[in-house]
C-alpha cells in the first residue's frame, strides 16, 4: 500500500479524494442543491447498497471461475451453466423441504459433484490444451443449457426467502431530515445484507485458506508452476479435482443466492458467465482479491448506471473493462 | 508460454498439410471444379426454398465463419465477435439505408449505405481487435465474447439508433438495371459471388507475404518480433481484414432477412459461428462453408428428423452441442480433419494390400 503511494502519488491522491467524496455522499445529509441536481439520497443509497450486494453475488460466481482458471488455465465457459444448475437444485430443494439453508448445502454438493465429473471425465484427458478445453466448455454449456431448458422449461423461478429474513431492516444511515427535524433512516432488505455478509465471510475464509494453510500453499504453488509442483511429489490431479469441485460448488451456491435475489430462467447462465468474465478481466485473472475488487466495481457500476444513466448501464460496465484493458491489460490486481 | 504453445497445437496440421507451392491449389483438383459447377448451376436444380434458406444462408454463415477461420487458423486468435461485426454492419445498412422504421433510417441509397456500413463495421472490428491483441490465447476468447455480449445488450437497450429489442424491420433491398436483386435467383448469385470473392481472397492472402508473416506470428510471436516484424500490427491488420469479410456477410444477411434485431447478434449466435468454423475445420478456407452447410441442414431438418425418431423436436441445440463436443473430442480439425484421416487410412490400407499382393 505504502509502496503504491510512493510510486504513484498523484493516483493515490485521486483515490483518497474519491474515497472521501464517496464517504461524504454516503454519510452526510445532502444539501438541497445536490438533491435537486442528482435526485434523492435514498435512491443513491439504495443503488449503492444494491451494487455492493450484487457485487457480493458476482464475487461468489467469479471467485470459483478465477480459482479454476488460476490453477488449471481452464477458462470454464460452462461456469454460468453450473450457476444456473445450482439455482435450479436450490429451488427444487427449498420448495420440497422448505429449508433455505439446506438448499445451499445440497446445491453446493451437487454442483461440486458435477465439477468433479467434468474434471475427471473431460478435462483430465486434455490437460495442457487450453484452447481445446475452452472449446469443450462451450459445447458443454450449450448441452447443459438445453438439458436444463428441457427439464425446467422456460419459466421464471424464485427461491423462497425464509421468514426470518423477510422484511427490511433500518440502517443507521440518514437519507433525509424531515421538516420537523426528525431524521429518516435507510431501510434495506435484510436478506440482501445477510447474503452479502455471507459472501464476505466466504471471501475472507478463502483468502485465509489460500494464504495460511497447507492446501492453500499447494494451490498457490500450482498457480505459479504446476509442473514443478507435480515434480515435488504433490498429487496434483487430486488438487485439480478438489479445486474444480470447490469452484463449481461456489457457482452452485451463487445460483441459490441469485435465485433468492433475482430469479432463475434460461439465459441467466450467459448473463452470469459474462459478468464473471468482465469481473475477472477487470480484477485480474486468477486472483481472489482481484475478483473481489472487480465484483465490487462491476456491481456498483451496473446499479449506479441503471439508476443514473439507464440506457447505457451495460455500456458503462463495458467501458470499465476497456479502460482496464487499455491501462493494465493483466487486470487491476494481477501480479504479473 | 503455455498459451502460445496451445495455440500452435490447435493449428499444427495446417503446417503439415499445406503445400508450399505458390499456385492455386483448386486448379488441379477435380472435386473443386465439380463443386464450383454445381454451385453455379444450382438455381436449375434447387427450388426457391432450398436456394435461399439452405444454400444462400449456408454461404452467408460460411462467410462469417470464414472470417473467424482466417483469424483462428492463420492468426491463432479465436475471436467470438465476428458475428457482432457482421451484425453491426447489418444494423448500419438498416440505419443509413431505407427501412420501415423511417424515424431511424436515414434513407440513403444502397450504394452509399453499403460502403458506409462496410467502413464503419471494419473500423469497429479493427478497434475491437486492437483491444483484443493486448491479450493472447484464451484471453482473446473471453474479451471478444465480452465485446459481443456488450453489443447485444447495448442494441437491446438503445432505442435511438438500434431501436431496442424490436430491431429494424422491412429493410429495403437494391433494385437496379431492372433487376430485383433480392429475388431468389439474382440474390443467390450475389451471395455466391461474394462468397467466392472472400474465399479466394483468404486463400490468396494466406500465401501472400502478409499471410505468411501472420502465420509466423501465430507460430512464434517472439521470434517474429526478433526478426523485425511488428507482431501487433500484423494481428490488428488481420482483424481489419477479417472484419471486412464479416461486414460483407452482415450486409448480405440483412438483405436476406430484410430485418435485423438484437436476437441476431445474441451471444448464442456468436458462439454458433465458432461452432460452424470448428466443426468445419479451421485450417482451410473451405472448412467454414462445410461447417455452415452441416449447421444449416441440422437447423432446418433436425426438427422433422427428431420427431420422426419419436423424440422431442425442440432438442435441436442439444444435437448441435453434442455434435460439436464430439468433433472437438475426436478431431482437432473438424470434419476436414476426419475426412483427411479417413482418406489417409484408406490410402495406407491400399498400400498395404498392394504390397501384400506384390509379395504373394
Amino acid at each position: 500500500m505504502s509502496r503504491f503511494v510512493e510510486r504513484h502519488p498523484a493516483w493515490a491522491l485521486i483515490a483518497i479524494i474519491a474515497i472521501a467524496v464517496a464517504l461524504w455522499l454516503i454519510f452526510a445529509v445532502w444539501p438541497p442543491g445536490l438533491e435537486e441536481a442528482i435526485g434523492r439520497k435514498r435512491v443513491f443509497l439504495n443503488a449503492v447498497f444494491n451494487g455492493i450486494t450484487l457485487g457480493g453475488l458476482y464475487f461468489l460466481v467469479a471467485s470459483g471461475f478465477t480459482l479454476i482458471f488460476g490453477l488449471m488455465r481452464n477458462v470454464n465457459l460452462a461456469h454460468g451453466s453450473l450457476y444456473l444448475f445450482g439455482g435450479y437444485v436450490g429451488y427444487a430443494i427449498s420448495t420440497a423441504t422448505g429449508s433455505w439453508l439446506l438448499s445451499f448445502i445440497v446445491a453446493f454438493i451437487l454442483t461440486a459433484l458435477v465439477g468433479v465429473l467434468l474434471q475427471v471425465i473431460v478435462f483430465h484427458r486434455m490437460e495442457g490444451q487450453d484452447l481445446r478445453q475452452t472449446m469443450v466448455t462451450i459445447g458443454l454449456s450449450i448441452v447443459f443449457a438445453d438439458l436444463m431448458l428441457w427439464a425446467c422449461g422456460g419459466d421464471f423461478y424464485q427461491v423462497q426467502t425464509p421468514n426470518w429474513l423477510i422484511g427490511p431492516v433500518e440502517l443507521p444511515l440518514i437519507t433525509a431530515v424531515k421538516s420537523s427535524g426528525e431524521p429518516v433512516y435507510l431501510r434495506y432488505p435484510m436478506v440482501r445484507l445477510v447474503i452479502f455478509a455471507a459472501s464476505v465471510v466466504i471471501g475472507v475464509s478463502m483468502w485465509l485458506a489460500l494464504n495460511r494453510t497447507r492446501i492453500g500453499m499447494i494451490i498457490r504453488a500450482g498457480v505459479d508452476d504446476r509442473d514443478i509442483l507435480a515434480a515435488t511429489g504433490v498429487r496434483i490431479q487430486l488438487v485439480f479435482v478438489a479445486v474444480f469441485a470447490f469452484g463449481a460448488g461456489l457457482a452452485g451456491i451463487a445460483g441459490v443466492v441469485g435465485g433468492t435475489f433475482q430469479s432463475l430462467s434460461p439465459g441467466e447462465d450467459i448473463r452470469f458467465l459474462l459478468a464473471s468474465l468482465v469481473v475477472v478481466i477487470v480484477g485480474g485473472m486468477g486472483s481472489i482479491p482481484g475478483a473481489a475488487l472487480g465484483a465490487l466495481i462491476i456491481g456498483l457500476a451496473e446499479q449506479l448506471g441503471s439508476v443514473y444513466i439507464p440506457t447505457y448501464a451495460i455500456v458503462v460496465t463495458f467501458l470499465i473493462m476497456v479502460l482496464v484493458l487499455a491501462i493494465r491489460p493483466q487486470g487491476l490486481l494481477a501480479r504479473r | 508460454m503455455s498459451l502460445a504453445h496451445d495455440a500452435r497445437v490447435a493449428v499444427r496440421p495446417a503446417a503439415v498439410t499445406q503445400r508450399p507451392a505458390r499456385t492455386w491449389p483448386e486448379i488441379n483438383n477435380p472435386a473443386a471444379w465439380i463443386v464450383a459447377v454445381i454451385l453455379v448451376v444450382m438455381p436449375l436444380i434447387a427450388s426457391g426454398f432450398f436456394l435461399i434458406e439452405i444454400f444462400a444462408t449456408t454461404l452467408i454463415l460460411g462467410i462469417m465463419a470464414l472470417s473467424l477461420m482466417f483469424l483462428a487458423g492463420y492468426g491463432g486468435m479465436v475471436s467470438l465477435m465476428q458475428l457482432t461485426i457482421a451484425g453491426f454492419s447489418a444494423y448500419m445498412v438498416a440505419v443509413f439505408g431505407i427501412s420501415g422504421n423511417a424515424n431511424i433510417s436515414l434513407g440513403w441509397p444502397w450504394w452509399l449505405a453499403v460502403p458506409m456500413a462496410l467502413a464503419l463495421a471494419t473500423a469497429f472490428g479493427t478497434l475491437g481487435g486492437a483491444l483484443a491483441v493486448r491479450t493472447e490465447g484464451i484471453y482473446t476468447i473471453m474479451i471478444t465474447l465480452a465485446i459481443g455480449a456488450a453489443f447485444y445488450y447495448f442494441t437491446n437497450q438503445n432505442w435511438a439508433i438500434f431501436n431496442g429489442h424490436t430491431g429494424i424491420n422491412t429493410v429495403a433491398t437494391p433494385h437496379f438495371w431492372g433487376v430485383n436483386w433480392r429475388a431468389d435467383i439474382p440474390f443467390y448469385y450475389v451471395v455466391l459471388a461474394v462468397a467466392a470473392l472472400c474465399y479466394f481472397a483468404v486463400e490468396y492472402i494466406s500465401r501472400a507475404p502478409f499471410g505468411l508473416a501472420l502465420q509466423g506470428v501465430r507460430d512464434n510471436p517472439r521470434r517474429m518480433a526478433a526478426l523485425g516484424f511488428n507482431v501487433n500490427a500484423h494481428r490488428v491488420a488481420a482483424y481489419a481484414f477479417a472484419s471486412f469479410i464479416a461486414a460483407l456477410a452482415g450486409v448480405l444477411q440483412v438483405w436476406n432477412y430484410r430485418q435485423i434485431s438484437p436476437g441476431s447478434v445474441s451471444v448464442g449466435a456468436c458462439i454458433d459461428v465458432l461452432i460452424i468454423a470448428v466443426v468445419g475445420g479451421i485450417t482451410r478456407p473451405i472448412g467454414p462453408f462445410i461447417g455452415a452447410l452441416i449447421f444449416v441442414l441440422l437447423r432446418t431438418f433436425a426438427l422433422d428428423f427428431l420427431v420422426r425418431l419419436g423424440l422431442d423436436g425442440n432438442r435441436f441445440r442439444l444435437l448441435i452441442g453434442l455434435g460439436f463436443l464430439a468433433i472437438v473430442f475426436w478431431s482437432s480439425d473438424g470434419v476436414i480433419g476426419l475426412w483427411q484421416r479417413w482418406r489417409q487410412s484408406q490410402r495406407s490400407r491400399d498400400d498395404r494390400q498392394g504390397g501384400g499382393r506384390g509379395h504373394g
